[in-house]
């Protein structure tokens, strides 16, 4: 695209990136660090890994930060978007500070994932992907972590759970503290 | 050379030739859905989704996509396999259960290539069942409406819009059962770059991307006795409208199109070419301040409503540039409501003025807030060729039987110079015309600009024009157009004038136009029309048309006048891409 006209920081959205210029300088000096090409057709090979380094300093990837990186690549919007709804791991929603990841693969899903997502549904009051209206938590099931003798496994964080019940679904939510 | 045998015939191709073109050469024909080619445009969509086109070759253990395996030397190749005819039958099976069976009441009907291989495949009841898609209908703009139950994801539409026009709206979005093409954020299409010129919906296979259709509105609008109803047809329609009605391609039917309209009932039949003649005299005079002055070059034409929302969304900063002259169709509505409505003593709002255009976006462009007064738009409907040709067969209106009728007077009256507004080239050319015998002040009869013809997306010439060097271009496409604008940023190259129309091979290829299914040979019938009927014509230069003079004389004064710039030019709003 060889523009974009006045950005501008008209929605809340917009202003992440007014907001928040380090963040933005962290991801324009690893995108200006890409050998990057005048032809979207070359360029298209780094999205991903762009988007990787956008969503790790944004926590999520907003409008604004799709349009920056599909600026920065030559790309059109609307396909960093199409990128982003098709892998689960990228998200244009703001998640929590902690990120409660069940796992469905498989070995889980055969051991119960569905109830133990359930439950965390239940107690969070929450859909899957989406987060609490205090930030504090969002809830996603993915797919397979490579613990399948621990199933069924949840993640928080970083952090790995094994052979979780439902009733150990309050204990990994107060084990977060803000 | 690469030798291979299809159907037990031997055949030769070139490297890199797949088995569907191999297979062409031989005469078999292999069924395909989401691949497709425009030869004169060099464009072609092999994303090999839809796994219609498999056939069947020796030693490899899976059925090929022939659209995108290229022939290999030796290669042994069945088109008609029992395995390859199941593996068809089955794939369109699946793609049928999820595709709503409304085809009696779909605006695809009898055009939709779904609905035709389901024929040609001999399928006759659909064996899986089970969830299908629903989507609330993009209703959004005045212009197209996406249907996305009907989408197949062949994703033609993504290379019309993505690949040749650089529009960059439609993209395959989210995945599995859930994919579907849509624009960033699921957005309608209203809150996008979209330029409205139909490409999109001429790639569409199936009725996932038709225009909205006015049809019912010109209707009503001709039976409301209170009104009178005026009609001005584009130059492009009278050349595509008869393939609509089995006529052959490039048929003229200019006569037989004006004698339909006045059975279907509007108070006046009128041409567009009158206002395209009237755009020349309003865009050539700035033309020539604009060189004389060494000011703001280049001077882009603006007739095309896509290429000008084009501009506007993704070059902002080059906005100065497009003429100010409004297009054909706006300049029509004005001076209808204007002087037409005071010679016949009516007010504006007696006036429906309903446009027959080769295109989507003057559909928008007519809805464009400038081109209103009070509220009252200068053009209240416009419809496409193939909504008119729709509205005749409606009438029960006999089109290829119809004896010729003539346009009617003043707002009827043109020129051989406005008929090639309809093809790519034609609108500069025109303007050269014209530019030629003002700046000789005589009357030069070389006036055929030979160099600025033809469907290439980017001509460049070098004219004479009564002594003075004119470095003049010519693109048509959007993504031809983006090229060259970038090209004149980087300072790579330098021009006096740019004619520039969003859809490939300009307005005969229009978004509204009769559907071709991949046959570039109409385009090329459709082109040799437009400049027949220039060629026929009596007069062939803009200045020359009587009534354009007359117009000038009772009301506007001179071209580029204070009352022909207050109903005839306008401005352009810098927009935002999402």
């Amino acid at each position: 695209m060889s523009s974009t006209f006045a950005p501008g920081a008209k929605t809340e959205e917009d202003n992440l990136l007014v907001k928040s210029p380090e963040k933005l300088a962290e991801l324009e000096s690893y995108i200006d660090s890409l050998p990057l090409s005048e032809n979207p057709d070359r360029n298209r090979g780094f999205l991903i890994q762009s988007l990787h380094k956008a969503q790790e300093i944004f926590t999520y990837l907003p409008g604004c930060v799709q349009q920056y990186v599909a600026d920065k690549l030559k790309l059109h919007r609307s396909e960093v978007y199409g990128v982003i709804s098709f892998y689960s791991f990228f998200t244009d929603q703001p998640v929590g500070r902690h990120k409660i990841n069940v796992c469905t693969g498989t070995a889980c899903f055969v051991r119960g994932a569905n109830k133990i997502l359930d439950e965390f549904k239940r107690y969070l009051n929450i859909k899957e992907g989406e987060t609490t209206p205090d930030g504090k938590f969002s809830l996603g099931a993915l797919r397979c972590v490579g613990a399948c003798s621990l199933a069924p496994v949840v993640m928080l964080n970083d952090k790995v759970y094994g052979n979780v019940t439902t009733k150990m679904v309050p204990e990994i939510i107060n084990d977060c503290e803000d | 050379m690469i030798n291979l045998t299809i159907n037990n015939m031997p055949v030769q191709v070139t490297e890199g030739a797949t088995i569907l073109e191999a297979a062409n050469k031989l005469g078999i024909k292999i069924p395909t859905l989401c691949h497709t080619r425009l030869d004169c445009f060099n464009v072609e969509h092999r994303s090999g989704s839809c796994r219609i086109c498999v056939v069947e070759v020796q030693g490899r253990p899976n059925l090929a996509p022939s659209c995108c395996t290229p022939a290999m030397e030796g290669m042994i190749v069945k088109t008609n396999s029992i395995r390859a005819i199941n593996a068809r039958r089955t794939m369109l099976d699946l793609l049928l259960s999820d595709h709503p069976k409304d085809c009696l009441t779909c605006e695809k009907n009898l055009n939709c290539q779904l609905q035709a291989l389901a024929h040609e495949l001999d399928l006759h009841h659909v064996l899986y069942k089970g969830e299908q898609s629903t989507y609330n209908k993009d209703l959004s703009s005045r212009s197209i409406v996406r249907d996305l139950d009907k989408c197949i994801m062949c994703r033609r539409c993504e290379t019309a819009c993505n690949t040749v026009q650089t529009v960059g709206v439609l993209s395959g979005v989210k995945r599995g059962f859930e994919a579907v093409v849509a624009p960033a954020d699921l957005r309608p299409l209203s809150e996008s770059q979209c330029v409205f010129c139909g490409q999109c919906v001429l790639a569409c296979p199936v009725g996932a991307l038709t225009e909205m259709s006015y049809k019912y509105d010109v209707w009503k609008a001709i039976n409301d006795e209170t009104k009178t109803v005026v009609v001005q047809t584009a130059p492009a329609v009278r050349i595509a409208i008869g393939e609509e009605f089995d006529m052959e391609p490039g048929s003229i039917a200019t006569g037989k199109m004006v004698t339909a309209l006045k059975m279907m009932g509007f108070d006046k039949v009128f041409d567009t070419d009158f206002a395209a003649d009237l755009t020349i005299m309003e865009e050539t005079t700035e033309l020539i301040e604009r060189v004389t002055k060494n000011e703001n070059l280049p001077i882009l034409t603006s007739c095309c409503p896509g290429w000008v929302k084009f501009l506007e969304h993704q070059f902002p900063e080059l906005i100065y540039m497009p003429s100010s002259a409004k297009s054909p169709q706006q300049m029509f509505g004005a001076i209808t409501k204007s002087f037409y409505a005071e010679k016949m003593g009516l007010k504006r709002e007696d006036i429906i003025v309903v446009s027959v255009m080769p295109c989507l976006a003057k559909k928008y462009e007519a809805s464009r807030e400038e081109f209103s007064t009070d509220g009252n738009p200068d053009v209240d409907i416009v419809i496409s060729t193939r909504e008119l040709a729709d509205m005749i067969k409606e009438a029960g209106i006999i089109f290829d039987r119809l004896e010729d009728s003539q346009y009617d007077s003043p707002l009827g009256e043109s020129t051989g110079a406005a008929v090639i507004f309809g093809a790519t080239g034609g609108v500069l050319e025109a303007a050269l015309r014209t530019a030629a015998d003002w700046i000789a002040q005589k009357d030069i009869k070389e006036i055929d600009f030979e160099a600025v013809r033809g469907l290439e997306g980017i001509k460049e010439a070098t004219v004479n024009v009564a002594g003075i060097e004119l470095k003049a271009a010519v693109c048509s496409g959007l993504g031809n157009a983006r090229a060259l604008l970038e090209r004149i940023q980087r300072g790579e190259a330098q021009y006096h004038a740019i004619e520039i129309m969003a859809c490939p091979g300009g307005c005969l290829n229009g978004g509204g136009q009769p559907y071709i299914h991949g046959d570039t040979t109409i385009l090329e019938k459709r082109l040799k029309a437009i400049y027949q009927d220039d060629q026929n014509a009596t007069i062939r230069k803009s200045h020359e048309n009587p009534s354009i003079k007359a117009l000038y004389e009772e009301y506007l004064g001179k071209p580029g006048s204070h009352k022909a710039h207050e109903l005839l030019h306008t401005g352009y709003t810098p927009r935002k891409c999402w």
